[in-house]
């Protein structure tokens, strides 16, 4: 084991000495009291307990008392940790993983970002019945990609309850950067409650978890800053949707306890580096419902890989991580000093944290956490802005834009409107988009709500380019267009204005075509879409260099689209990453043939 | 109250939303026995939207509710709804002003239509005249976010009335809000023993404020102000009892 890995990740002699003292560490692990991927010292050969190395591994999964944040909590389980343990791959092996459900009810788990047989993936009702309890189900599939992924129940709202672990591959050649030491950061988000009920208030109660809604404090706030005219219109609108503004996440820190690891920030779970290393963060959204914007105040993180596939390197201070992404970041800290790894939730409602430190026991400055920004025009869709009166529109820029966070603004003058002329024009023979161009309505060039772009250099999807361009440079046959849909109201979600129980049949791509999917959100939140089977080539405007992702953040109002090489014959789910809004519907198989 | 009728309603009610969940099935491959990868939830929800004890100034001192409860799925439901009060030191009990089961329909993404039967009478006694009626009317929230309710009734005897019922939540903070709210009732046709008359019958405004304690749990102080108009007002002066009136309250919000 231990050989297998210096061949991928030279370690050096003081390296190897290192992990071995973290074998006294190991021992609280031992007592399974946390995933031992969650080691300080990070993924060293000599530190193998409790990560499932392959091809074969077996998977208990059982529903147990376990302490989280110190209060008593029954989670599911995986091997006895939950979250649950790291699965280790290695491109070129045929994976063997055998489930067994310890369970009174059905379970299942998706490797998800994996590119595998139809019925190994993992999806009840989809790819195979699922798992009953008592029984143990084989997946087999040879491993044909590397990077970092994870895994998580696909059945009913078990993921909520910790049903979920990374899932890491290492590549059978040599990756496009070099690394002393590499952590996984699993970010969660944890409830004391019963997924069913929280699931039973978004239905019933609209904005039961927001409390950071708008105030008559805030309306006098904005009459002093921007005028009562401007203010009394943006409130008008907003009022006359009957939309909250500040509808940012449906489920808020007020029931959630982000985790990092399966520890709380109270908990200050300690990831650990020798100065002058060279270190490899392998973040992964395992959330339910939780959007984070993940920074390490005094390092700058260079992004090298994006839903397991590296990408040029992009240096940033900060990136957004979408419910299912995944992305790999190095850092060099240079100093013996502490630093905190700070992943703030969207809404601000809360912050999952860790440290990354030299030694054990060390803490830095946590950062305030910013105000819950207010959602503005850029909400109410980029189709809805063609339509709209230009003065009023310029009015509300006028007024209202000027206190609000930039990127709202650039969205409004800079990709929607100049957007449309510049890549209109890069039509192709079918008149079609060029295959890679961004389409109008996309906002890649900005990060999304509540993010102020002159603070600090933040990762956006334009900066995505693939390390080199992905094999099927075709243009595309045919489009296929799909809106997001939902009614806040009724907590209902769905494509086309339909839930997964109104449609009839599956979405069809013929086999081996070469698709545009093109993604409208009509809603007023992002959406985490998910293609099983088959990986999305994000149209960033990167031409032959466009990145592939499982997973696409959609921003309200926008619009953005993906190359689809349809070469996975069968039947594989596609849905929105947030739980309860799959749940409510969101969801669809889609069937190639 | 007639049970044959609430019976037959919800009989078809319950058929209307087990059809509703039924997993469309043209063009999956997966085979019969496999579960659908997406299960609808029928769901339910109580709430009383006030539970309180108005004092007013020249009336008597009652308990007050206004509850409803509903089971279902985003569009098909089954709404139980009730008004009441029990008049303190009247000798009497409680009384229904409406007791009502409705179903409901999910006709545009803020309205719902409803209809149904009612009644309106005494609580377990006969201290109070009787009649069931049948309604249709419409919930939902107007452009603005005013919660709505109006809703028209033909009584067994062929008497028509309507109301209107507006509510609208102003958050002061997190937990504080100030819940303006006003009912408007009118009738086509006199009826004595209700003490309904023709026209315009009543309208009452309140203002609370409330705190949420949590979501579920509200406890709200505020008053109110109701004037009876025309034939309605007649009835009431010949039975001694005030037209106008304005009060006091104190109660709780409560969702289960």
């Amino acid at each position: 084991m231990a050989s297998s890995r210096v061949i991928t990740h030279p370690l050096s002699r003081r390296q190897i000495l290192k992990g071995g003292a973290a074998l006294g560490l190991g021992s609280a692990a031992a007592l399974g009291l946390r995933p031992s991927w969650a080691d300080p010292w990070g993924q060293t050969s000599v530190y193998a307990k409790g990560v499932e190395e392959g091809p074969e591994v077996s998977l208990a999964i059982r529903r147990e008392s376990i302490l989280i944040d110190g209060k008593k909590a029954r989670p599911f389980s995986i091997n006895g940790e939950s979250p649950g343990p790291m699965i280790r791959l290695k491109e070129g092996q045929d994976a063997v993983l055998r489930v067994t459900n310890l369970l009174d009810e059905p379970t299942s788990i998706h490797w998800h970002g994996l590119i595998l047989p139809p019925g190994m993936d993992g999806v009840p009702g989809v790819s195979f019945p699922g798992i009953a309890p008592g029984e143990t189900f084989t997946y087999r599939f040879p491993v044909r990609q590397n990077g970092t992924y994870w895994y998580h129940s696909h059945s009913g709202l078990q993921e909520q309850l910790g049903h979920a672990g990374p899932l890491v591959i290492d590549a059978a050649e040599r990756e496009p950067f070099r690394y002393d030491r590499e952590h996984v950061l699993l970010l969660t988000d944890w409830t004391f409650e019963d997924p069913m009920s929280v699931f039973r208030n978004l239905k019933t109660a609209e904005g039961y978890y927001n409390f950071q809604e708008r105030t008559i404090a805030d309306f006098f706030a904005d009459v002093r800053e921007k005028g009562l005219a401007a203010t009394a219109e943006m409130r008008g609108m907003w009022a006359k949707m009957r939309m909250s503004s500040r509808d940012i996440a449906d489920v808020t820190g007020s029931t959630y306890t982000y985790l990092l690891n399966g520890h709380s920030p109270e908990e200050n779970w300690t990831a650990l580096f020798r100065a002058g290393e060279r270190v490899r963060l392998r973040v992964i959204n395992g959330s339910a419902m939780s959007y984070f914007d993940v920074r390490i105040p005094g390092l700058k993180m260079t992004v090298v890989a994006a839903d397991g596939q590296p990408v040029q390197p992009v240096p940033v201070d900060e990136f957004r991580i979408g419910v299912a992404e995944t992305y790999d970041v190095l850092v060099a800290p240079e100093d013996d000093t502490a630093y905190t790894i700070f992943a703030e939730a969207m809404d601000r409602s809360g912050y999952a944290r860790a440290t990354l430190a030299p030694r054990e026991g060390m803490a830095a400055e946590i950062p305030e956490r910013r105000k819950i920004a207010d959602r503005g025009m850029e909400a109410m869709g980029a189709h809805d802005m063609e339509g709209m009166d230009h003065a009023e529109m310029e009015g509300v820029a006028d007024g209202d834009m000027e206190g609000m966070d930039h990127s709202t603004m650039e969205g409004m003058d800079h990709s929607n409107m100049q957007g449309m002329s510049d890549e209109r024009s890069r039509m192709n023979a079918n008149g079609m988009l060029a295959a890679g161009a961004a389409q109008p309505g996309s906002r890649y060039d900005q990060a999304g709500i509540g993010i102020d772009p002159e603070a600090r250099r933040m990762l956006v999807y334009r900066d995505l380019k693939a390390f080199t361009p992905w094999p099927d440079r075709r243009e595309p046959e045919r489009e296929l267009e799909l809106h997001l849909t939902g009614n806040m109201e009724r907590y209902m979600w769905s494509f086309d204005g339909k839930k997964f129980s109104e449609v009839s049949g599956p979405i069809h791509f013929n086999k081996d075509e070469r698709l545009r999917l093109i993604l409208v959100n009509d809603t007023m939140m992002e959406h985490p879409i998910h293609l099983h089977g088959m990986w999305m080539e994000l149209e960033n405007g990167q031409g032959e260099l466009i990145p592939r992702k499982h997973t696409l953040n959609v921003k309200p109002g926008e619009r953005v689209s993906a190359l689809i090489t349809a070469d996975a014959e069968g039947s594989w789910a596609f849905h929105c990453h947030l739980l309860y809004h799959m749940d409510a519907g969101m969801f669809r198989v889609v069937k190639v043939s | 109250m007639n049970t044959r009728n609430v019976r037959t309603g919800a009989g078809t009610v319950l058929a209307m939303l087990t059809l509703s969940t039924a997993y469309a099935e043209e063009g999956y491959d997966a085979p019969a026995d496999w579960p659908s990868p997406m299960a609808e939830h029928n769901m339910a929800m109580a709430l009383f939207d006030r539970l309180e004890y108005a004092v007013p100034d020249k009336g008597h001192e009652e308990l007050v509710w206004d509850f409803q409860a509903w089971y279902g799925g985003d569009v098909n439901r089954v709404y139980l709804k009730s008004e009441g009060e029990n008049v303190q030191g009247d000798g009497e009990d409680a009384e229904f002003e409406s007791l009502e089961l409705l179903y409901s329909r999910l006709i545009a993404d803020f309205w719902e239509l409803q209809g149904g039967i009612g009644y309106q009478g005494g609580v377990f006694s006969d201290d109070h005249a009787e009649r069931s009626y049948g309604v249709v009317g419409l919930q939902g929230v107007v452009p603005y976010g005013i919660e709505t309710d109006v809703a028209l009734r033909v009584s067994d005897e062929g008497d028509v009335s309507a109301s209107l019922e507006g509510e609208y939540d102003l958050r002061l903070t997190q937990r504080f809000y100030l819940q303006p709210r006003t009912e408007i009732a009118v009738a086509g046709s006199e009826v004595e023993e209700f003490g309904v008359g023709e026209g315009l019958n009543s309208v009452r405004v309140g203002m609370r404020l409330g705190y949420e304690v949590t979501r579920r749990f509200a406890p709200y102080v505020g008053g109110y102000w109701e004037k009876q108009y025309g034939d309605t007002a007649d009835l009431a002066r010949h039975h001694g009892d005030p037209t106008e009136d304005s009060g006091f309250v104190a109660g709780v919000r409560l969702m289960f």
